[in-house]
């Protein structure tokens, strides 16, 4: 019982054919080629395949792909503009805040809505916001600072990103 | 002499494959609760409820189930919504986590509820998971089941043609047991606003930030102008198979003068009304001692939130 799903894809509408039981991380990593979205656990404990739907982080390893039929979905590939970085991937980069990388999409997809939501954000809400969201390499520690810094940078406007 | 203890979970996450879906099932998206309940009646029990997708989808990857038909409920707006009613608030039972955490009416009004979201899981999970699914799935440690005990909280149900409603005590029949049939949706969460000045506080103990509860407690309490408490509720997750009412501790301290001692003295009892087991997040001997504790202090904030210090 394959279902032909329409939703926009990182700006653009896009159509694709799935089965029910397909889920939205292997949709787009197999079928669009998205593979910054990660799969590393597979039941809710990691984060790392973090995506927005409708703005709101949400894991993909535990969405079915017909669920987000007609709705918003952005991957960290979606947050570049023109070439340029998103102020966070920038700050990620600045701060040494990526070690093997794995995690890191899903850190920031989480923190890009952190800082819609709350633009002065304390060292103690930042953490508190990412606790879903697992790192085995780096400590948190440049995360955390790189999280600030974009904040920072976000609240001086010194970009066109939102 | 020491017993050693060994723990097997039943399914060994690191032997299941997680990347997939491995069971083709067929899919439903009803509009109305009307359409809902009549297609769950239709398909009979080997269908299953979709929510948030947090508890059944892990279920299904881990092949702990294998539904023939799911039906995904959030598609039923009907069902999403946090609702003032003047004697009590209602929540619908799609109404995601996130949404109640935010809401500043039940943080003011029931802050032990507020305080239990808060301590779920990560952002991403309170985006997508459902209270009506935190309670459907009938977990012992679900954690906004004893906030919604202490406030004496009642359940709408609907089945095919008729509708009723249960206080939330009579819901959990065991661990992943509701008195649901088959054919039977829990469409709305009722709580009756406490008379003030009541306080309520929220407390669990977990390995991690984002782990399931060793245990959890939610009080409420009210106090006259005397100090003496005139209404207490004290219940737990995670201690039995259901969440319990701990009634020794309740029966200890109602009509008694509130102070720091009697608290501490009448936490003790709450080992008569649990019965924990030892698993893989804790053992029996440590929850039976922690109970004690997060009780005692469970209900000294919330006695300072009825002061309001």
């Amino acid at each position: 019982m394959e279902r032909r799903i329409r939703f926009r894809l990182n700006g653009e509408w896009v159509e694709v054919t799935v089965k029910p039981n397909e889920l939205l991380l292997n949709v787009l990593r197999e079928k669009f080629g998205l593979t910054g979205p990660k799969y590393a656990c597979g039941i809710g404990e990691c984060g790392a395949c973090t995506v927005l739907v409708d703005g709101e982080p949400v894991l993909a390893c535990l969405t079915l792909a017909v669920d987000v039929d007609g709705r918003d979905v952005v991957t960290i590939e979606g947050l570049a503009r023109d070439g340029e970085l998103h102020p966070l991937q920038k700050a990620f980069l600045e701060h040494g805040a990526i070690q093997c990388g794995y995690c890191i999409p899903g850190f920031i997809m989480v923190a890009k809505r952190l800082l819609e939501e709350n633009p002065y954000p304390s060292e103690e809400e930042i953490r508190e916001y990412i606790r879903g969201n697992i790192c085995r390499c780096t400590g948190y520690v440049n995360i955390v600072k790189a999280i600030k810094a974009a904040a920072e940078s976000l609240r001086a406007g010194s970009s066109s990103h939102t | 002499m020491v017993k050693t203890v060994v723990i097997k979970p039943k399914v060994d996450i690191n032997k299941v494959n997680t990347h997939i879906l491995p069971v083709d099932f067929e899919y439903y998206e009803p509009r109305t609760l009307r359409e809902l309940v009549e297609l769950l009646d239709k398909l009979g029990p080997s269908a299953k409820i979709l929510a948030g997708g947090t508890d059944l989808l892990v279920q299904i990857k881990q092949r702990a189930v294998e539904p023939k038909y799911v039906v995904n409920i959030k598609k039923v707006r009907e069902l999403d919504f946090i609702e003032d009613r003047g004697d009590y608030l209602a929540i619908g039972a799609v109404t995601r986590l996130r949404a109640i955490e935010k809401n500043s009416l039940i943080a003011e009004k029931f802050t032990a509820l507020h305080e239990a979201v808060r301590a779920m899981a990560g952002v991403q999970i309170r985006n997508m998971a459902t209270i009506g699914g935190n309670l459907c799935n009938a977990s012992p440690a679900a954690d906004t089941a004893p906030p919604l005990m202490v406030f004496d909280a009642e359940l709408k149900i609907v089945g095919p043609g008729y509708e009723k409603v249960i206080p939330i005590t009579q819901f959990f029949k065991g661990p992943k047991k509701t008195v649901l049939k088959y054919n039977e949706v829990l469409a709305e969460i009722r709580i009756p606003y406490p008379k003030p000045p009541t306080g309520s506080a929220f407390i669990k103990i977990a390995r991690t930030a984002m782990d399931l509860a060793k245990v959890n407690v939610a009080v409420a309490l009210r106090v006259d102008e005397d100090d003496y408490i005139r209404w207490i509720r004290v219940t737990l997750g995670s201690v039995a198979p259901t969440p319990v009412r701990a009634r020794s501790v309740e029966e200890e301290l109602i009509d008694k003068r509130f102070s720091e001692e009697i608290v501490r003295k009448a936490s003790r009892l709450v080992v008569n009304d649990i019965s924990p087991i030892t698993d893989i997040r804790s053992t029996a001997e440590y929850r039976r001692e922690v109970s004690k504790v997060i009780v005692r202090d469970a209900l000294l904030i919330a006695y300072k939130r009825v002061r309001g210090v």
